[in-house]
């Protein structure tokens, strides 16, 4: 569990990037933080490990105050994988950069070996076994740096922008992963700015504008209340725009799934013909 | 890296920070020959106060007593080496003349951080760069150097994110004996020279695809021209290196020692 009090931060070039923030986020929990940007999104996700610790107000993870425990400490429990992969690869083998953290984490050695092949499968990565991470394309990097995250089997996962610079494929193979770390009780938080992808996958969205949270609530009701979004410089989804246009045919405003809104549109196209 | 807080550029506007570059780097040059000339504090400590009135008039104080913090560690060691030497030197005894001496070096140190830090501090490096191409400095050179004192901050922040995301797949910087520390930075030093070069290629395809060195002459906006200001610099400078090299080669200089 994170419990977030009261937050504020003051980077040291005395920007206030945080200003009073507070949450609760549960084990299970799959969140979407959002928000323009300078709203503090990252700074905010940068406290569930540590590597910021609050001027003012309590971060506890698991209890833990976040100011009596080390980054490593932290780090056990809350994974954290960076937008850009490029920020972290430096071994000469995928394998080697995957079991970099297990190394640092204690692990022994027979139980790296089994995370490994068990992360490498995860994502796909096991031909690339040997190969230098530099040799791999964009979409490969990102994998293998969220792979040498998941590799420790951390509770919570932190994600910070993990759509930029994805194809559709790739996107829906993050969706599909995220699916599966909740169905294993994992906190999944990811920070993001792509509207379609949360509308797709309607988590709990934590909206944040100049260091403040101005909503926090389900994916539905969040992305389909435009005066909201305009705050934040966010549209609506797509599906979102055709209904809020759709109202005149008394159909309801809160759809932002595709599936969904097929079946809505269906419905509504049989009551017509009949 | 507080050291090389002490040596990043702010737009302030300031009576110094309007002076022309290339007579700073000339003041400079000047104190720096000045500073090695003498080798007793005296001389010294002068040089070094000479140039508070710079510091305050250009209101870099803070930032300047940063880079005086950052270079203290290597002050420090200038002393204690100079005292080692001249211990093992003069037949294993330290006389007051040994104390100070190397204390005088030490000095001689942050005399010369001092004016680097106050040159830096008030100097935007489009001035610098303007400076190098009017005093004749081949194109290619001058922005190079440009180019490379505006990215330092942003490699700075680079290794910082980097640190970041070690540290979050749990590397202790700080732990482990000698060794250990200085391998520790491998797992950072990497990705930052990668991505520094990544960096550098893009630059040069951005600056290419926008025609860079398409003509041989280049002509600038702005153009540095000489006040009233950068002559009465030029004057305290010539001034500063003249009473120097008189007293350095007319008037014997005292120690404290000798003084006391």
């Amino acid at each position: 569990m994170i419990e977030v009090e009261d937050v504020h931060y003051v980077y040291p070039s005395n920007v206030e990037a945080l200003k009073g923030v507070s949450l609760t986020i549960k084990d299970g929990e799959f969140i979407a933080i959002m928000g323009q940007n300078g709203a503090g999104k990252t700074t905010l996700v940068k406290h569930f490990n540590g590597l910021l610790k609050p001027t003012q107000g309590t971060v506890r993870i698991n209890g833990v105050d976040t100011r009596k425990a080390s980054i490593a400490e932290l780090a056990r429990n809350v994974g954290f994988v960076f937008q850009n992969p490029d920020h972290q690869l430096f071994s000469e083998t995928v394998e080697e950069e995957i079991s970099f953290a297990l190394k640092n984490f204690g692990f022994e050695p027979e139980v790296i070996e089994k995370r490994l092949d068990w992360a490498l499968n995860l994502l796909g990565l096991t031909q690339y076994r040997k190969t230098s991470p530099f040799l791999l394309s964009g979409g490969e990097r990102k994998r293998v740096a969220l792979a040498s995250v998941l590799a420790w089997d951390p509770q919570v996962l932190v994600l910070d922008e993990p759509t930029i610079g994805q194809d559709h494929q790739q996107k829906e193979n993050l969706r599909q992963f995220i699916i599966q770390m909740e169905s294993q009780g994992k906190t999944v938080v990811i920070v993001t700015h792509d509207v379609e992808f949360v509308a797709e996958c309607n988590p709990r969205v934590i909206l944040m504008r100049e260091g403040k949270i101005v909503a926090d609530g389900e994916g539905r009701e969040i992305l389909t209340n435009p005066e909201v979004l305009a705050q934040s410089s966010i549209v609506l989804p797509q599906v979102a725009q055709i209904f809020s246009q759709l109202t005149i045919l008394g159909l309801p405003k809160d759809v932002i799934d595709i599936y969904e809104a097929k079946e809505i549109l269906l419905k509504a196209l049989k009551e017509r013909r009949k | 890296m507080s050291i090389f807080d002490g040596l990043k550029f702010r737009k302030v506007h300031s009576p110094i920070h309007n002076l022309d570059p290339r007579m700073k780097f000339i003041y400079v040059i000047a104190l720096f020959v000045s500073a090695i000339l003498f080798g007793q504090i005296i001389p010294l400590l002068a040089l070094f106060v000479l140039q508070l009135p710079f510091v305050l008039l250009a209101r870099v104080q803070r930032q300047w007593l940063r880079s005086l913090r950052g270079a203290a560690f290597l002050a420090v060691f200038i002393f204690v080496i100079n005292v080692v030497t001249r211990f093992f030197y003069s037949g294993y005894v330290l006389t007051g003349a040994d104390w100070e001496y190397s204390t005088a070096m030490s000095l001689r140190f942050m005399v010369l951080v001092e004016s680097f830090s106050v040159f830096f501090l008030t100097t935007s490096p489009d001035h610098l760069g303007l400076a190098l191409e009017q005093t004749r400095v081949p194109y290619e050179f001058s922005f190079a150097f440009t180019t490379a004192v505006r990215f330092v901050p942003v490699l700075a922040e680079e290794a910082q994110t980097i640190m970041d995301a070690q540290k979050a797949r749990g590397l202790e910087m700080e732990k482990g004996n000698f060794m250990k520390r200085i391998r520790n930075y491998i797992p950072v030093l990497i990705p930052l020279i990668v991505s520094a070069i990544r960096r550098s290629l893009e630059l040069a395809e951005a600056m290419e695809s926008r025609a860079w060195g398409a003509t041989k002459k280049r002509t600038n906006l702005y153009a540095l021209k000489l006040h009233r200001g950068d002559f009465a610099l030029l004057a305290l400078t010539v001034g500063i290196l003249a009473v120097s090299i008189y007293v350095y080669l007319f008037i014997p200089v005292p120690t404290l020692v000798q003084l006391l």
